[in-house]
């Protein structure tokens, strides 16, 4: 039998037990040259593509199956300015809002690496602002839909019932990731003001964070086209 | 990557790119969401609303996706790992298009069928 000494005798003995077995998932192999934390967060991100998609599809199988014509949505969603009926000005306003908080975010990440967290932390706190508003006027939304127009998650007096049961769903779930987004980010921006990264110099949570934010505008982007403008 | 070596060069994992990229790509994205709103606005129907919606909402993505999440910088094994399983959804789309189509059909044989071929059913959920 071939010897090889490297394999056998020269490295340490591997733990055994529980303690192996996090040795041997967590030792030198490496697929993405990130950090953990980095690939631990796109894969988070995968993870919510699929949650996010099963309502999506949810909400074409509902849709496509119902026989009662679906709502007219650019109608339910018409903004009233004065006496003129703007059709899906809300929508257009809260996506806008979304897209211009990538925007700062992005620029955020930009300062973090520069290392001047002021500025990363205050561009921080814009895109949460811009997250807080984007959640009223959604609660805007919800409260107009189910006190003016009787929308309820059973039922809409606007067409057929599906739209209701898709709409809180897809709206609700979106809503509750804006809302963890914006605690997300308050967090790393108070930690950026505080100066917890300086020492280490490593401001990747910024980039890691705004990883997360750009998602939700992602998934925003989708919904925009496939259950408003659809 | 290279445009800050001294200050950022000893974390070469972060994504270091100009400011004015960003500002771009905003822009370029307030003017896609603009062209999809007035693909609502002027009511636009038929095939060519769904194929617009579609490419402004891939572009849309694509851009965010690309430049903002940095992906297009990243190792094509990351990039791999992360937009490949998606697409197994393109599956479950076409499954679950098949079978709603199936309950439409299926709806407009039984709940609205002639009394003489079936017997009548009522209207209603479930």
């Amino acid at each position: 039998m071939e010897q090889h000494p490297q394999a056998a005798g020269a490295s340490p003995a591997l733990p055994s037990g529980w303690q192996g077995l996090v040795a041997d998932w967590s030792s030198d192999q490496r697929a993405f040259k990130v950090s953990w934390g980095k690939a631990m967060m796109w894969i988070f991100l995968v993870s919510d593509t699929f949650v996010f998609s099963c309502f999506l599809i949810g909400y074409m199988t509902v849709r496509i199956s119902t026989t009662v014509p679906w709502p007219n949505v650019s109608e339910a969603f018409s903004l009233k300015i004065g006496n003129v009926s703007v059709p899906m000005l809300l929508i257009a306003i809260m996506t806008f809002i979304l897209i211009s908080s990538s925007g700062t975010m992005a620029m955020a990440v930009h300062f973090a690496y520069l290392r001047e967290r002021g500025k990363a932390a205050v561009l921080m706190l814009v895109t949460a602002l811009f997250g807080a508003s984007f959640v009223s006027l959604q609660a805007f939304e919800w409260t107009n839909l189910i006190i003016n127009e009787g929308v309820r998650p059973w039922g809409s007096p606007l067409g057929a019932a599906q739209f209701g049961s898709s709409f809180f769903m897809i709206t609700g779930f979106h809503g509750l990731h804006v809302t963890a987004g914006v605690i997300y980010l308050l967090t790393v921006a108070y930690r950026l003001f505080k100066g917890r990264y300086e020492q280490s110099g490593n401001y990747q949570i910024v980039e890691i964070a705004g990883l997360y934010w750009h998602f939700v505008d992602l998934v925003w982007v989708f919904i925009f086209a496939l259950f408003y403008l659809w | 990557m290279s445009a800050h070596p001294t200050q950022a060069g000893d974390h070469a994992s972060g994504q270091q790119h100009p400011i004015s990229l960003y500002l771009k790509v905003w822009g370029l994205l307030f003017v896609l969401s603009t062209l999809s709103y007035l693909v609502d606005y002027f009511n636009i129907q038929g095939l060519l609303r769904w194929f617009l919606l579609i490419a402004f909402m891939l572009l849309k993505g694509g851009l965010i996706i690309g430049v903002f999440m940095h992906m297009r910088w990243e190792r094509l094994a990351l990039i791999v790992a992360i937009l490949l399983p998606p697409l197994c959804l393109m599956v479950f789309i076409g499954l679950m298009q098949a079978e709603a189509h199936y309950t439409y059909d299926t709806r407009g044989a039984f709940f609205s069928a002639p009394p003489t071929t079936q017997a009548a059913k009522p209207p209603g959920k479930g």
